[in-house]
């Protein structure tokens, strides 16, 4: 990953020197290791905090919706995942294609804080990667025990850039990303229901879900505009967080890339992502595969009618 | 000094629970807050932290203020307000007991807040000292010794057993009414709270410079140009606000329902684009200006106003829950003072 760092932070400096590009945006080192941040860096002197590592988790794509409005290009290191959130935010016309500057950059998957915490490891003053493992503080873990949860299934490839480093390292996903959903849909509806109940009970409306969303990206959001008459700071009722995961999941459904974000900043660790999977896995049935980000041009499943559509119940039958 | 074997706990809070309702650490899915205790439920003593803390308690996220019903030209009112009964608070860890303290400061002043005095007179609360700091842990910074919370008992674990040593007079009170508890040796104590204390002097934060943030230097912090570096990746989600301890803003909302109208306040957060929206505009157009707002109101505005406390406890949630990584540890290194380097 080293080399992949070095290579990057060159890359930076050579485009802005040149003057191709003003600012870069990517991730900046932390206090206790984990804790890298997005950062827009504007000058080459600024790159010396610039990194690139197994705690970059964060997708960098949404940021560019305001930064591709300023004046002059911005370069942007997209990891695979966050290239088809790019994709589709260029799909919607959300960033201006013209101000940036895509580097397409390998990951073999992002190691998520919590889960090194629970094998006891907490400051990290240094990871070794390899395709299959990371070593910290001396001790090495299979990537599977210890990486996010969206990296776990991640199938993706880099797509839409100018330009690419990658030395073609490359991770297999360790499970089925519908395994989850299916279980879920094998359950009785009382056992589901159980289920996101006490998953959402936790829910603290903090938003973090929806702000980091790059399929979220509506200027006010209806549940923070008073004039829309149904904006909501807390929940009114104990359903109410329920409806409101089960709203943003329509909201996204077909839009969403499965990027994984919402399950990453949860800070009571609901698996959020579930709900959209779902919704997947039925557009994938109802349409045929369909892969939200993977072009940006086509017309989403939802928003293409064609006279051959099926009817979504001869497919999951009368009552759905 | 009393105590218990560790394997026996949950005899303890059985006990207590039988005679009146308590409050601990429980895990429901994969979360950690503080909950009632019922049978049945996972109770996560030993976890370092809840997400949400224990202010959850006295300042509930959401809470019914009255409610309004109106049957044709009539409208009646009716206080929502309930009396608590009281109820014991477990597990509690030295920085959310000193969040009581900040808080008191604002409810507890005039006029005084009816909802949170009745609930914080209602508590006994049962500290535990942190065997496991964790590296985002910074509490000393603020005052807080946590191999001492305080509170009416503080309970610590050494080894196999939990000892609990009573500090005021509902404390003993809890104490002697509980049968399942045996007398203790207060010398294993000694020895434990001494080596929490080197585990946290080792810590990597213990040593912020905060020497910067005063009343005087107010128009000068506030004018610094590095607020715009450190904001720049705020999602402005409200993850900071709603897990910190000593965050006490809220709203108040109207509900309407079938049968009348619920009047609730909730939490608010200072992070959302509404926060400061008033008739004629909103003062605070951008997302530095709501963040540096959080964080002057912490180390600024509420120590000149507040006898020099400040309204951070170091308790560290904001490190280990901010999506992107942002939180006030890096504003102090930043802007704290010169020893930060």
């Amino acid at each position: 990953m080293q080399r992949i760092e070095t290579a990057m932070i060159e890359k930076a400096k050579a485009l802005l020197s040149s003057g191709e590009v003003t600012r870069v945006l990517g991730w900046k080192k932390g206090e206790l290791g984990y804790d890298v941040e997005p950062c827009v860096f504007k000058s080459e002197e600024s790159l010396k905090d610039f990194c690139y590592n197994v705690f970059c988790g964060a997708n960098l794509s949404k940021y560019l919706v305001e930064e591709s409005k300023k004046e002059g290009k911005i370069l942007v290191f997209l990891k695979p995942c966050d290239s088809y959130s790019f994709n589709q935010l260029i799909k919607e016309h959300r960033i201006n294609k013209e101000n940036v500057y895509t580097v397409g950059v390998e990951c073999q998957g992002k190691v998520d804080p919590y889960k090194l915490k629970e094998n006891g490891i907490e400051m990290v003053d240094s990871a070794v990667e390899t395709v299959d493992t990371v070593t910290v503080k001396g001790k090495e873990f299979k990537k599977e025990e210890i990486i996010l949860g969206k990296c776990l299934t991640c199938t993706k490839k880099p797509l839409s850039y100018d330009d690419i480093i990658s030395f073609n390292e490359k991770r297999e996903p360790v499970l089925d990303r519908f395994e989850t959903v299916k279980k879920l849909e094998a359950m009785t509806a009382d056992e589901r229901y159980a289920f996101w109940k006490d998953q959402l009970s936790n829910c603290i409306r903090c938003n973090a879900c929806r702000n980091v969303c790059p399929a979220c990206t509506c200027t006010k959001c209806v549940f923070d505009n008073d004039n829309s008459g149904i904006a909501s700071k807390a929940n009114s009722d104990s359903f109410e967080e329920k409806l409101f995961h089960i709203i943003r999941a329509f909201h996204v459904a077909g839009r969403c890339t499965d990027c994984g974000e919402c399950s990453r900043v949860c800070p009571q660790h609901i698996p959020l992502h579930l709900l959209n999977r779902k919704f997947i896995s039925d557009i994938d049935r109802l349409y045929g595969e369909y892969q939200a980000g993977e072009d940006t041009d086509s017309k989403g499943p939802l928003t293409n009618y064609t006279t051959g559509d099926v009817d979504p119940s001869d497919v999951f039958g009368g009552n759905n | 000094m009393k105590k218990i074997a560790y394997k026996n706990l949950d005899l303890l809070y059985k006990e207590i629970a039988g005679a009146q309702e308590l409050y601990l650490p429980v895990k429901v899915a994969k979360a950690t807050n503080f909950k009632k205790y019922e049978d049945g439920v996972e109770v996560d003593i030993k976890s370092l932290q809840t997400v949400k803390s224990a202010k959850d308690l006295f300042f509930p996220q959401s809470e019914d203020m009255m409610e309004f019903k109106t049957s044709g030209k009539n409208i009646e009112i009716i206080d929502a307000r309930k009396t608590p009964a009281p109820f014991v608070l477990f597990g509690v860890r030295g920085c959310d007991l000193k969040s009581f303290e900040i808080l008191d400061r604002v409810f507890l002043a005039e006029p005084v807040d009816t909802m949170y005095k009745a609930k914080r007179e209602a508590v006994t609360v049962v500290t535990l000292a942190c065997n496991n700091p964790e590296s985002s842990c910074f509490c000393k910074v603020f005052g807080v010794d946590a191999s001492n919370p305080k509170g009416d008992v503080q309970a610590t674990i050494v080894g196999d057993e939990m000892f609990f040593e009573p500090l005021t007079e509902k404390g003993r009170a809890l104490l002697d009414s509980l049968k399942c508890l045996e007398d203790g040796d207060a010398t294993a104590v000694e020895g434990e709270k001494k080596a929490i204390a080197e585990k946290i002097d080792a810590l990597p934060f213990v040593n912020l410079d905060l020497s910067e943030f005063k009343g005087e230097n107010l128009m000068k912090l506030f004018d610094r140009p590095e607020w715009e570096d450190l904001s720049k990746a705020c999602l402005g989600c409200g993850t900071c606000t709603f897990v910190c301890p000593t965050c006490q803003c809220f709203d108040i909302r109207d509900f309407q329902t079938n049968a009348g109208v619920k009047r609730f306040r909730c939490w608010d957060s200072c992070m959302y684009s509404e926060f400061t929206k008033m008739a004629a505009e909103n003062p605070r157009k951008n997302q530095m200006q709501r963040y540096r707002q959080r964080f002057m109101h912490k180390l600024c505005y509420f120590p000149s106003n507040n006898d020099g406390e400040y309204g951070c406890v170091g308790c560290g949630r904001c490190v280990k829950k901010c999506p992107q990584s942002l939180n006030i540890v890096k504003v102090i290194k930043k802007l704290g003072g010169k020893n930060n380097d």
